[in-house]
């Protein structure tokens, strides 16, 4: 490595524990940076993924609804809520949204005034049983369209891309910069050629 | 005449897309790259080949609009 640039080196990074770095990038944007000392960094994407997650629910709420409608999960056939897939990716800021699910499913009350919670099943689902009795205070998913109009569609898409958006800051935090990577293979190919001067 | 695609959405409601151009192009940028200086030029790279292909999208959309 001795011929590598001052400019190439700045690219070299000190990733520390891979894996941890990574599952503190998933849990909290940015932290995964942090913990690797990598502070600018760190700061650009907390920011980034953050405001877009939170601005989204901010989107998806009302004086009435209350906050955090557009994040919520629920695997019940007919109101599957696959966009979660992507919100998940966040990590701990979509964390209450399994918190109220789990609750929901064991017949107890929302926590944070709804904050997150699923929807109230509909009255024509005769399976819902004990969730709808849990979820009895909160807006059926017709009534959070008809109330947050196109805001619903536009906060989830939101809180989705900051969830993927995460996915890239996770693989930035485990695998380093794209760019350092292929430079370092570039450089390690001259290096094998040269170690043989006399063929 | 009012354009079908156009009356379907309010105007402003393009500006929902500017917040998400911004952090998608300065995540992008950032996990190529690891100083600010590469980060920003590339972000300002990739935000503007976005707004284009949004803007080639919208136009095939409004082409198609109007034939149809």
């Amino acid at each position: 490595m001795s011929n590598v640039s001052s400019t190439d080196q700045k690219d070299v990074v000190d990733l520390k524990n891979p894996v941890l770095a990574g599952f503190l990038a998933w849990l909290v944007p940015g932290l995964g940076h942090f913990y690797q000392g990598r502070l600018a960094k760190g700061v650009l994407l907390s920011v980034c993924i953050l405001s877009t997650f939170f601005y989204g629910l901010y989107l998806g709420s009302s004086p009435e609804l209350g906050w955090g409608r557009v994040v919520y999960a629920s695997w019940r056939p007919g109101q599957r809520r696959l966009p979660f897939l992507c919100q998940i990716g966040i990590g701990l800021p979509a964390m209450p949204a399994l918190i109220e699910a789990n609750r929901a499913a064991s017949g107890k009350k929302p926590l944070f005034g709804g904050f997150m919670a699923p929807p109230r099943p509909d009255f024509n689902d005769s399976t819902a049983g004990l969730r709808r009795q849990a979820l009895e205070d909160q807006p059926t998913l017709d009534e959070l369209h008809k109330q947050l109009h196109r805001y619903f569609d536009v906060g989830t898409a939101y809180t989705m891309i900051a969830g993927l958006l995460n996915v890239l800051a996770i693989y930035d935090a485990w695998g380093g910069p794209v760019i350092a990577e292929s430079r370092r293979k570039e450089e390690d190919e001259p290096e094998t050629g040269s170690g043989e001067p006399g063929k | 005449m009012v354009n079908p695609l156009l009356a379907a959405v309010e105007a402003y409601d393009f500006w929902y897309a500017v917040p998400l151009v911004v952090a998608v192009s300065l995540v992008y940028a950032a996990t190529r790259h690891e100083e600010l200086g590469p980060i920003l030029s590339h972000a300002m790279r990739i935000g503007v080949w976005i707004v284009g292909f949004m803007l080639i999208v919208l136009v095939v959309l409004l082409l198609v609009s109007w034939f149809t």
